[in-house]
């Protein structure tokens, strides 16, 4: 029967509160972490969010009667405790597919972490994790090459890839810089990368960078015998511009570029991940102005929300934390949004934050990428906790070496296959590390002399980003 | 702290060639060889032996030495035919592959035997 038009503001309740509903296999899910406003109740701000995310109003309109809004609305489908948390609690909500366009993830965030996030009704906001469905993973192109694909193109297997970000971050000439980076290359790293400050400065234009670049890494590759890559910043102010750097990177064979997802956007960075499938180029992703995002337990996205979004977008290297640098990273949570990044299907697991089960199905899976304040005492636990399918970018502790880049980064690179080598042989490195460390710099002076100037360097800074944990 | 020592390393000089995993670690003992190859096995991987002349390492594909040895365990069988692949190309870099049939990709790869720099 034909409903009626009745002018005014209803409570969201009555619409949007749905605890019976049972979620679709292709709908959308969220798991939000919501503080009301002192006095509203959890369903009413429970069903707030789910219709400010999606059809709602603050008040009801005529047009309202001109759709099937029951068929669009999002629905509130659970409430459930914050752990160690009195005045949060967790909203689930599902959202039909057909809110979203295909294959856009700007559409998904404008909805779900658009206006709703500075609603009155809630005082605080997080988006803690999203169900993409299956059939919408299958709208999105994602990582332009993954994880095989890469160790094919850059032959290598059996151990996780090494990088380096060259420093200074900023005022070095392009032909000082390349000269750096063949150093790190020539020494036995696999990449170096640009800082993702680095775009096209007075000091430094971009063309020239490149061009000395990749003459580092041809006379590296000559050198060792080995493939080696430098990401090459492609982050730029117009997507134009973005994409005449790409293409002359590609002019000069260079086998990987970069981009900074975040503050480039989303929509710059699918349409560079479509140009890479397109052109054979593997994609760094870097992700500055995430900690302004995902830090804050309260209010705005977790990165594994982030993750899944890049996932979806594409991207083939993702910078994950380290769990063990300067940088913040509980471990269990890094754990949950690198398994995010990686395998093809990722169950729902509390203890790692991970909400939802996860199915990407055949989408190819994207490189974690440690980076920030690491060094050789930090190997053994890094090839621990992500195994082979990592980066581990070196910068300081690859330059900082006494001896220069190139002795930096045979340090590094004999280190890590010590590391390797006994993890295959059943050692555990994170009880062993020392011993294992100081056997392989018997062999190596470089190594030797790298944990002598690094040895006494730790950070343990508490974290401010916790999982929600029962601490009562 | 050691005075500081010069990274020798040169298109010049063929020593300066490396050749992937564990290539900048000194030879494996026949002992740390065999652990290696347990490792192969015990991740469900099919072992697979190629070789090439180091002037040609380069490349993407080495000459395969028979087939990749299909559900084989036995690290003794494995070592051996290592060990037959090297003695019929004595000067030639022989490494081990672990065809990883689950990622469609090798899941690991090392030289066993390395031939003589060029």
């Amino acid at each position: 029967m034909a409903k009626t038009y009745n002018a005014g503001v209803k409570e969201y309740r009555e619409t949007y509160w749905m605890p019976d509903y049972t979620p679709l296999d292709t709908d959308f899910l969220a798991c939000f972490k919501v503080i009301p406003q002192e006095g509203v109740p959890r369903e009413e701000a429970a069903a707030a969010v789910a219709a400010e995310s999606s059809t709602g109003t603050w008040t009801t309109v005529w047009t309202d009667l001109l759709t099937d809004l029951d068929y669009y609305k999002g629905r509130a489908y659970a409430i459930e405790d914050v752990p160690g948390n009195d005045e949060a609690f967790y909203a689930f909500i599902a959202y039909p597919i057909d809110l979203f366009e295909e294959g856009s993830v700007v559409n998904v965030l404008t909805s779900l972490v658009g206006n709703v996030f500075g609603f009155k009704a809630v005082r605080a906001l997080r988006l803690e994790d999203v169900r993409v469905p299956i059939a919408y993973v299958k709208t999105c192109g994602g990582p332009p090459n993954g994880i095989q694909v890469e160790r094919d193109k850059m032959n290598k297997y059996g151990r996780p890839m090494l990088g380096c970000t060259i420093k200074p971050k900023l005022g070095l000439s392009a032909k000082n810089y390349g000269r750096a980076v063949y150093e790190v290359l020539r020494g036995g790293l696999d990449f170096a990368k640009d800082d993702e400050n680095v775009n096209s400065q007075p000091f430094m234009r971009w063309r020239d960078r490149y061009d000395y670049v990749m003459e580092a890494i041809q006379k590296a590759e000559a050198e060792t015998g080995e493939k080696k890559g430098s990401y090459l910043n492609v982050t730029a102010p117009t997507p134009e511009e973005m994409y005449k750097r790409a293409e002359y990177a590609k002019e000069l064979g260079a086998p990987i570029i970069m981009h900074d997802y975040l503050t480039a956007g989303f929509t710059a960075n699918t349409g560079l991940a479509n140009w890479c499938r397109d052109n054979g180029m593997l994609l760094h992703i870097h992700r500055a102005m995430h900690a302004v995002i995902d830090r804050n337990p309260n209010h705005g996205i977790h990165f594994r929300v982030l993750t899944k979004m890049l996932r979806l977008s594409g991207g083939d290297h993702l910078h994950s934390g380290t769990v063990v640098g300067k940088l913040e990273g509980d471990r269990a949570a890094t754990l949950g949004w690198i398994d995010i990044m990686r395998d093809s299907f990722i169950k729902e697991d509390r203890s790692r934050g991970i909400m939802f089960d996860q199915d990407w199905g055949s989408m190819p899976g994207v490189f974690p990428v440690a980076s920030g304040g690491i060094h050789v005492w930090h190997m053994p636990a890094l090839v621990s906790i992500f195994g082979d399918d990592s980066v581990l970018q070196f910068g300081g502790g690859t330059l900082g070496h006494p001896w220069g880049n190139a002795a930096g980064a045979a340090a590094n690179r004999v280190a890590l296959e010590a590391c390797v080598q006994a993890r295959n042989e059943g050692r555990e490195l994170e009880k062993e590390g020392k011993d294992i460390l100081t056997n392989a710099a018997k062999s190596s002076p470089e190594l030797a002399t790298a944990m002598e100037t690094w040895k006494e360097i730790k950070f343990e800074f508490d974290t401010v980003d916790k999982l929600d944990v029962q601490h009562r | 702290m050691a005075d500081m020592q010069d990274y020798k390393s040169s298109l010049a000089d063929v020593t300066s060639r490396k050749f992937e995993t564990f290539s900048y670690l000194p030879e494996m003992t026949d002992e740390q060889m065999r652990k290696q190859v347990e490792y192969i096995v015990s991740k469900g991987w099919n072992p697979a032996v190629e070789h090439t002349e180091p002037e040609n390492a380069s490349g993407s594909y080495w000459y395969m030495w028979k087939l990749p040895m299909f559900g084989e365990t036995d690290v003794d069988r494995i070592l051996g035919e290592c060990d037959a692949c090297h003695k019929a190309h004595p000067n030639n870099h022989v490494r081990l592959v672990g065809y990883d049939n689950y990622a469609q990709c090798k899941g690991t790869e090392m030289v066993v035997y390395r031939g003589n720099p060029v």
